[in-house]
């Protein structure tokens, strides 16, 4: 833990998501006004950032095409993304620690089959079945959820097949069966406690990921519905309007990559204090 | 080396089948109906009865599926349900412009990605190595629609230097010769400048704990200890045997680097496979959907294929572990 507090990654990334998210939380109180609220459209649109409008209201990133302050969409579509990213990638955690669990434990033909499975489905193309499954139904924060969760279990199953297997091995787990332990508890109270630190890792890098994809998905029009704000969306939005109001498309971009930058500092930084000695490459992106 | 071949291109062939067997139910069974599509909301009942019976689909979904499969299976790729233009031919009209910015962001990213990981491997801690993985790790979060659009910014709006759409300008049916070529090359800019600094990112991001990986390694020492040049230890030692997991990375990118050629191609309008999908699919264009699906799957295969026997020929160990397990 200690060298975990000494390391700057971990500190930088530990502080940006701690903003984000007490701002996100914190919503009603550090914006003012609703964030799909329009005022007079002609008088408040395109108003460029740290401008005042005619009523005396301050937008610190400026206002975009429908006079809606890109401040207060910010901090809404923070909302919406970050719990979409979190929800997403646990939903791949407890799919991929279940099937990685199973693979490892049951070995012989359960075993061989999810890990057939496992690999079948790391060989699919994310984008293309992200495509079609957001594409086939009505999109929704809902459906991105599931989509991003059902795409993304597969390295978490891969780590936790892997972690299972060495913990059988080990003479507590061999002593625990000796006492007539049923097989189950042995692998819900010995062996999964054990392997969930490199979960912990890939969470963190996988958290940044899907908040990206949603912003893809968004962005294509295949994921969170305006008038409701997420990232994504609101850089969609932002980019009819590139010519005369760059700043709708480039703040919620900013907070994106620092958000991104955050969760892989973080996800380093805790492999490195787990794995002492070792630097490791990183997870694929997806 | 051959039945190694032979195992994965077994594999390869039950992943290509898989992806697309699950595409099309998938496809199929979600909402939407590409006979409404075509005839559009004025169509009568018996008007969608005869074209649904026309495009084939009110038979069971299972004889759908082998009648395609049979098909695809023959070469015969059927017929764009919206255009009306045969599947293939859009298709082939589509890939090279994918192929290119592929390749040349894939040649280009890993190229920069290895002199950088490197250059950090070799200064593992310092200040240099501190800068750079400020710069890759930022490079690796950018979303790559989102730089491109920045890229648009800067580049078309402000500086005026550089077209932001397509793959030619409006008058390239009159440009000849170099003009044609640059105007070409000028199109291809932002696109491949997109793709290809997300590469950098990943790609550097890898190779320096890869190369980190390596240097720790006992042979490392010794050749250190036998007074080898640190230029030769990180090139002859280092690097060739980092390069196992980096070209096994390049066949696992593969599928990301086509991903990302999607969103960039929606943001440039450039006339892509990525394109020619999201449109297939926003129209539920069965025939295109799924004869691009079936090309991307072809080819993220063969790429992993083609990184798993580049591994396994510069490194005997995983010849070996192979055969035998």
């Amino acid at each position: 833990m200690k060298r975990l507090f000494d390391d700057r990654r971990a500190a930088f990334g530990a502080v940006v998501l701690a903003l984000v998210a007490a701002a996100a939380i914190a919503a009603p109180i550090v914006t003012n006004g609703h964030p799909d609220l329009q005022g007079d459209v002609v008088a408040t649109r395109f108003l460029p950032p740290l401008a005042t409008d005619v009523r005396g209201a301050f937008h610190a990133l400026g206002t975009d095409r429908f006079g809606r302050d890109v401040w207060t969409r910010l901090v809404y579509g923070g909302r919406v993304s970050l719990a979409v990213g979190v929800l997403a990638v646990l939903l791949s955690v407890v799919i991929g620690v279940a099937v990685g669990a199973a693979a490892g434990f049951y070995r012989g033909a359960i075993g061989a089959a999810l890990l057939a499975a496992t690999d079948f489905a790391l060989a699919l193309p994310r984008v293309v079945l992200l495509l079609l499954l957001a594409a086939l139904w009505q999109p929704s924060a809902a459906l991105v959820i599931v989509v991003l969760g059902l795409t993304g279990w597969m390295t978490i199953a891969r780590l936790v097949h892997g972690e299972v297997r060495g913990l059988s091995a080990r003479p507590f787990v061999e002593g625990a069966v000796a006492l007539g332990m049923p097989r189950v508890r042995v692998l819900a109270r010995h062996i999964i406690p054990n392997a969930l630190t490199p979960v912990i890792v890939a969470a963190a890098l996988g958290i940044g990921n899907a908040i990206m994809l949603e912003a893809g998905l968004s962005f294509l029009g295949l994921g969170v519905q305006p008038p409701t704000a997420s990232w994504g969306n609101m850089i969609a939005s932002g980019r009819d309007t590139l010519v005369n109001a760059p700043w709708v498309a480039a703040a919620p971009g900013v907070v994106l990559v620092l958000v991104v930058i955050a969760c892989t500092l973080l996800g380093d930084a805790v492999r490195d204090a787990l794995d002492p000695g070792k630097e490791t490459g990183e997870e694929r992106r997806a | 080396m051959l039945a190694l071949l032979a195992r994965r291109l077994a594999a390869g062939v039950a992943v290509v089948l898989g992806v697309v067997t699950l595409t099309f139910f998938l496809l199929h069974l979600a909402p939407g109906d590409p006979a409404r599509r075509l005839l559009g909301a004025t169509a009568t009942d018996q008007q969608l009865v005869v074209a649904r019976h026309t495009l084939g689909l009110d038979r069971p979904l299972p004889v759908q599926y082998a009648a395609w499969l049979g098909a695809t299976l023959r070469g015969d790729w059927g017929v764009s349900i919206a255009t009306g233009r045969p599947a293939a031919a859009l298709l082939s009209a589509a890939w090279p412009a994918t192929a290119i910015l592929v390749a040349l962001s894939l040649a280009l990213s890993y190229i920069a990605g290895l002199v950088i990981g490197a250059v950090q491997s070799e200064r593992s801690g310092s200040r240099t190595d501190t800068a750079l993985s400020v710069g890759t790790v930022t490079l690796y979060a950018l979303p790559g629609y989102w730089l491109a659009l920045m890229l648009v910014v800067v580049f078309t709006y402000w500086a005026r230097i550089l077209p932001a759409f397509g793959a030619a300008g409006f008058d390239s049916d009159d440009l000849t010769g170099l003009a044609a070529l640059a105007d070409r090359l000028r199109h291809l800019a932002l696109p491949l400048a997109t793709l290809t600094l997300i590469g950098i990112g990943g790609t550097a991001r890898f190779v320096r704990g890869a190369m980190l990986d390596v240097r720790s390694s006992p042979f490392v020492i010794t050749a250190r200890a036998k007074g080898v040049a640190p230029r030769a230890v990180t090139f002859r030692h280092v690097l060739r045997n980092a390069l196992i997991p980096v070209v096994t990375l390049l066949g696992l990118s593969l599928p990301a680097l086509f991903s990302g050629a999607v969103f960039v191609e929606a943001v440039f309008a450039w006339p892509g496979v990525g394109r020619v999908l999201v449109e297939a699919v926003l129209a539920r264009d069965y025939p295109v959907v799924m004869a691009a699906t079936t090309v991307s799957a072809i080819l993220v295969v063969l790429g992993n294929l083609a990184a798993d026997l580049l591994a396994a020929w510069l490194d005997p160990r995983l010849r070996h572990e192979d055969t035998a397990g």
